[in-house]
């Protein structure tokens, strides 16, 4: 059963990581960082197609990670799949194992590199939870027939056995930097109540930012394990676009500034990567202080493309599952 | 009203290609306040086709070329003119209600159909519904997601925006926050926290026919 599930509902402190298929069809990279995240996280969320901008698909990339004995998270946009089409991804995942996911709206093609892409959103995020946990409820596929190998009874109809039915522990994202929260809050409700059992953030940068939410999210009664993005950032130039153009992001202007000093002190000494070392340290900061404070349930690290640096910001941050 | 924006000439005029004769039907509704179809615009196509070297042979304006007895009539002396084709200026439903009444005789599109607009002042139309035959607007403050979000959200935004305008078109509002200020402004935030039961697609499966009749 899933591993992020047995983590999180025993009370432990939740770790996993993200991981893009390429933009072509060898996973070496993928696999390598792969090997280096064995046993040092719960799972390894792979996205699906994210910012629109295309990738081999996310399930193919989770059974590859499975067979290598690394947790995969199947993640699930209502972008570019109807509502067949992911039930038949679900069906498909299932049968390999993978029995995590996690379900977002996503972003819309023409944000992305294949604009012409027909936009789908048959579900969006609380759809797509909604679909599979009246699947897993009723032992029926979306259209309300029986899952094959359950037991119909052929008089009433009734399903008297569903044990052939997959199940998935569920996920889905918040974006806690948002005006109105109200919104946010609301939604998140929403996806709890069809089905998500964790939550994601976008990227966190300030405690006080993140502390805040789960006030709201708490005075809001909503009861879920939530868990910290965390996007190591790598030079101040990131920080600035990311300000600019990602939603929900908000890296502060201390930190900004502390990475522009990194870059000049290494141009002064001639070393290079000055500030991708910081950003490593300034998230595994960011990790320790969110699980010393007791802050949610675990911590989502974004590590766009440095997996590989993962194991060091949890060895850093003094975290192992 | 249906909003429409006249195809470039160059794609009417292959349309026409090789026809000697011309007829043009314009619409006396939308695309007259569009200004795709109205008599200044035949007069002005009428011309294009001339210096083109073809004949009009015949022009008429229909109240409303979507519906089918006006435009029956309007017909006649087109189909008796007998031009080699039929240029309508009108929407996709008023060309197709042309062809109808012209059975023999070819009949193009000068327009492109784009939506169903709000004229928010002269000359400026905004999308405004897109059809979904499951009108929400009564839980969404008369403010209506399926258009005016990018990517139709019923349950409430995605997390794609940044001061509060839209990832897709950063001209546009969020839908949901101006469904948000809406239902604040009225009282009713309470609409938001209930769920809108998913109908599926099912039941508007193309092209579809509503009679007052009975059975068609």
């Amino acid at each position: 059963m899933s591993l992020l599930k047995d983590a999180l509902e025993a009370g432990k402190f939740g770790i996993t990581a993200e991981m893009a298929p390429p933009k072509g069809c060898d996973f070496t990279e993928q696999m390598e960082a792969a090997e280096l995240l064995k046993g040092k996280v719960h799972g390894v969320n792979v996205t699906d197609m994210q910012s629109a901008s295309l990738k081999a698909t996310g399930l193919g990339l989770c059974i590859k990670l499975k067979q290598a004995g690394v947790e995969p998270i199947l993640q699930m946009t209502g972008r570019d799949r109807n509502r067949m089409a992911l039930m038949g991804d679900a069906l498909s995942a299932a049968a390999f194992g993978i029995d995590t996911m996690l379900a977002l709206t996503g972003d819309h093609p023409v944000v992305g590199d294949c604009r012409d892409s027909k936009p789908v959103y048959d579900l969006d995020s609380v759809g797509i939870l909604q679909m599979l946990t009246d699947m897993e409820n009723s032992g029926r596929d979306c259209g309300g027939n029986p899952l094959a190998g359950n037991t119909v009874d052929k008089e009433t109809g009734e399903i008297t056995d569903k044990s052939a039915t997959p199940t998935f522990y569920k996920g889905a994202s918040v974006t806690p930097v948002y005006e109105p929260l109200f919104l946010q809050i609301n939604k998140l409700r929403q996806k709890v109540e069809a089905g998500a059992k964790y939550i994601q953030t976008q990227g966190i940068f300030d405690i006080e930012t993140y502390k805040r939410f789960l006030d709201a999210v708490d005075k809001a009664g909503i009861k879920t394990h939530i868990m910290a993005g965390i996007i190591p950032l790598k030079a101040a130039g990131m920080a600035k676009y990311m300000n600019e153009n990602v939603p929900g992001i908000d890296v502060p202007q201390h930190m900004i500034d502390r990475l522009a000093a990194a870059a000049a002190e290494g141009k002064e000494k001639g070393v290079k990567g000055l500030p991708a070392k910081l950003g490593i340290e300034m998230a595994a900061e960011m990790i320790a202080e969110i699980k010393a404070q007791g802050l949610g349930d675990g911590v989502h690290i974004m590590a766009i493309g440095a997996e590989k640096n993962v194991p060091i910001i949890l060895e850093k941050a003094g975290l192992s599952i | 009203m249906i909003i429409t924006q006249k195809k470039p000439i160059e794609e009417v005029m292959a349309l026409v290609g090789d026809a000697k004769t011309v007829a043009i039907v314009g619409c006396n509704s939308c695309a007259t306040a569009c200004q795709t179809g109205g008599e200044a615009q035949i007069k002005e196509l009428a011309a294009i086709l001339e210096q083109a070297g073809k004949k009009v042979v015949a022009t008429t304006i229909a109240d409303y070329c979507c519906m089918n007895l006006g435009v029956k009539a309007k017909m006649k002396p087109i189909n008796a003119a007998n031009p080699d084709c039929v240029i309508c200026m009108s929407c996709g439903d008023g060309v197709q209600c042309v062809a109808k009444n012209a059975p023999t005789i070819p009949v193009y599109p000068s327009n492109n159909t784009m939506y169903l607009g709000e004229a928010v002042k002269f000359g400026v139309w905004e999308e405004s519904c897109r059809f979904c035959g499951d009108c929400v607007l009564g839980q969404t403050g008369a403010v209506c997601p399926i258009t005016q979000c990018a990517k139709s959200l019923v349950n409430g935004p995605c997390g794609g925006q940044k001061n509060g305008k839209c990832e897709v078109n950063p001209e546009n509002p969020c839908a949901w926050i101006k469904i948000y200020e809406r239902l604040e402004a009225t009282g009713q935030l309470d609409k938001l926290g209930a769920r809108r039961k998913d109908k599926g697609y099912g039941d508007f499966a193309y092209p579809r026919t509503i009679s007052l009749r009975g059975k068609k």
